[in-house]
């Protein structure tokens, strides 16, 4: 994966490798228009593998929600080209590109985005109501993905009667529970205290770990890094650095300094 | 899940649950009153003429209703009589005359004239006395809604119509006048005398025609014999008198009108109510696109609200509507609630509120999902 993360100006239009569950080929966004227009990423290409946690990290205004909103099907790009689970995104609907993410992408935001009308059992099952799954069987499911976050004795609680880590893994559970080949979650410890922040990062690399998803987390949060298998840096629009936990820590300044004077010309 | 969406959002905003099913309560009860007085009106216009033993009806040329009609010549209904497959010619009189109430003053009353044994025209849901009571000296029959307008107290009183005593033999319940002028009942000849009418004279002949015989051709021969009457088939009869009291006069109109902004006003508190509950809920339904919702899922939620506002309102509208009809039960200007209205009252309340959740789904359709990372 690194080579892919680290090489992909250079990358062909090659079949999607076994194991990569998201490929983002020379993504550029654009925001505003006129003189207001901003190029808010300038050529992004990374892919996500199956049985990893990576992390999108960067300082404000770096792009990494705008990346995120695209990898998630939720923008479109200005030009490049998205797959997710082995399909292609370009020229999609608004409606397909619901379709694509209810089939294959799941959401954790960093305020939760819990419905507070309904209980903890019910805004799990709501996820897999969109996905047309209804009766007992979701229930079980509901309940399963409650309980495998630790929230088996709360299923009845609405939000407002949970704490923000109980929130959050809740959370985490509805975005588990339409069995999503990648999970995108954005800050998701930034509204969590300390305690909170490590169990929801522990539970995301746990999800990670059971070999059928991947799971990208966009953080600032420096707490979050110690459960990451890799991490991305992004700058400016572009990534400008990996790091791979198992090798160490990898700067890439160089290619970074690379990679922006391309963009720029 | 949906409707469990729908029904939380719609109830966790008790006071603004409350405003909408306000709208929606006084539009049904304005419409229902409306529609039901226009039902009521108009039933009363045509009550006699649907009553009336007659396919056709013979009378004078220009008459615009069953009250307001000229004499004709009473040798016209041997004439019709003559025509083929006529089973039957009825003279009947009707005329407004002067009713003087015993206990002083006098009002006007719509005297109705027919014998019991020609089958014409008869008081119906009668519930004191007898309609062949009616051959008794001096008897006639009234209805009870307007005993205290009569200035009498029930059967037995005498009162004076014209130059002529009278005597009430019998009660009918329900026959009202769209005038509010009370009927009286009584036979053809005593009718005559009441009003003053000579005696060759008659207001309509009600023609039966025989069992499957073509009404209209009956009506174009009579028509040919009689070119100084006018024949009507009862339909055209009763169209015409519904034409004449709801639609020149004004009233129906008004009614109608009443009705139609009635739904105007309860659609426009409904859709801005419904469409600030959406706005309200924005985010939770940028969460569900976010989630892969199809746009038909949301619009299924929003107008899952806008049809449980609907019932709720229906149900709470309908009561008080009800309340109101009984109320209006023995007054002169009666309001009808008929299944039909019934089922028509609720279709439009869901139509309302089906066009209501259209501000809302426009609203929804125009969602940046990316707002979900904004919140």
């Amino acid at each position: 994966m690194t080579a892919a993360a680290t090489t992909p100006q250079t990358q062909d239009a090659a079949p999607a490798v076994p194991g990569v569950v998201l490929e983002a080929r020379d993504i550029v966004k654009e925001l505003g228009h006129g003189a207001g227009k901003v190029r808010a990423l300038k050529g992004v290409s990374l892919q996500l593998n199956v049985g990893e946690l990576t992390l999108l990290m960067g300082p404000s205004g770096s792009g990494k929600t705008t990346l995120l909103s695209i990898l998630g099907c939720i923008l479109t790009p200005t030009s490049g080209s998205l797959t997710v689970a082995g399909e292609p995104t370009g020229g999609l609907t608004p409606e397909a590109l619901a379709g694509l993410r209810r089939r294959h992408v799941g959401f954790i935001f960093q305020s939760y985005n819990l419905f507070p009308t309904l209980t903890a059992e019910e805004n799990v099952r709501l996820a897999l109501d969109v996905r047309g799954s209804r009766g007992s069987d979701a229930i079980v499911a509901a309940q399963r993905a409650l309980q495998k976050v630790g929230l088996r004795h709360k299923l009845k609680s609405y939000p407002a009667n949970l704490s923000g880590g109980e929130q959050q893994r809740v959370a985490v559970a509805r975005s588990l529970v339409g069995a999503p080949s990648v999970i995108l979650a954005d800050e998701p410890t930034a509204a969590l205290d300390s305690e909170n922040g490590v169990a929801v990062m522990s539970l995301l690399s746990q999800i990670a770990r059971d070999k059928t998803r991947a799971v990208l987390a966009v953080t600032h949060d420096p707490r979050t890094v110690p459960y990451a298998d890799r991490i991305l840096r992004i700058e400016d629009g572009l990534i400008v650095g990996e790091e791979r936990r198992a090798e160490g820590v990898e700067t890439v300044h160089e290619l970074a300094r690379t990679r922006k004077r391309k963009a720029n010309a | 899940m949906s409707l469990t969406l729908a029904f939380r959002n719609l109830f966790h905003d008790r006071v603004r649950l409350a405003v909408t099913l306000i709208g929606i309560l006084f539009s049904i009860v304005l419409v229902a009153v409306q529609l039901g007085l226009y039902l009521g009106a108009r039933g009363m216009i045509i009550s006699m003429i649907d009553r009336a033993d007659g396919d056709l009806w013979i009378m004078a040329y220009g008459t615009k209703n069953f009250e307001e009609a000229q004499p004709i010549r009473a040798r016209e209904r041997y004439v019709a009589l003559a025509t083929p497959d006529v089973v039957s010619a009825v003279p009947l009189v009707t005329a407004f005359t002067d009713w003087r109430k015993p206990t002083g003053g006098s009002t006007l009353v719509v005297v109705i004239g027919a014998d019991a044994e020609d089958g014409g025209l008869a008081p119906w849901n009668v519930v004191e006395g007898d309609a062949s009571g009616l051959g008794v000296r001096d008897a006639v029959m009234v209805d009870k809604t307007y005993l205290a307008e009569l200035g009498v107290s029930g059967v037995g009183d005498t009162a004076q119509v014209g130059t002529a005593r009278v005597r009430v033999t019998g009660l009918t319940e329900g026959i009202r006048s769209f005038t509010v002028t009370p009927f009286v009942f009584t036979t053809l000849n005593r009718a005559r005398q009441l009003i003053d009418m000579p005696a060759e004279n008659i207001t309509y002949v009600l023609v039966k025609v025989r069992p499957g015989a073509d009404v209209q051709k009956v009506r174009d021969e009579i028509r040919t014999s009689l070119p100084d009457s006018e024949v009507l088939t009862r339909d055209e009869f009763r169209a015409r008198s519904l034409a004449h009291w709801l639609f020149a006069t004004g009233a129906g109109v008004a009614l109608l009108g009443g009705a139609i902004l009635g739904l105007i006003v309860g659609t426009v508190i409904v859709a801005q109510t419904l469409y600030s509950s959406t706005k309200d809920h924005l985010a939770e339904f940028a969460t569900l696109r976010a989630l892969g919702s199809s746009s038909g899922y949301i619009n299924k939620v929003i107008l899952m609200q806008a049809g449980l506002s609907a019932l709720i309102g229906y149900a709470l509208g309908m009561s008080i509507a009800l309340a109101i009809v009984y109320l209006s039960e023995h007054t002169a200007l009666p309001i009808v609630m008929s299944p039909g209205l019934a089922a028509l009252l609720l279709g439009l309340t869901v139509a309302m509120c089906a066009i209501s959740a259209l501000s809302a789904i426009g609203k929804v359709m125009r969602i940046d999902p990316a707002m979900v990372f904004n919140r």
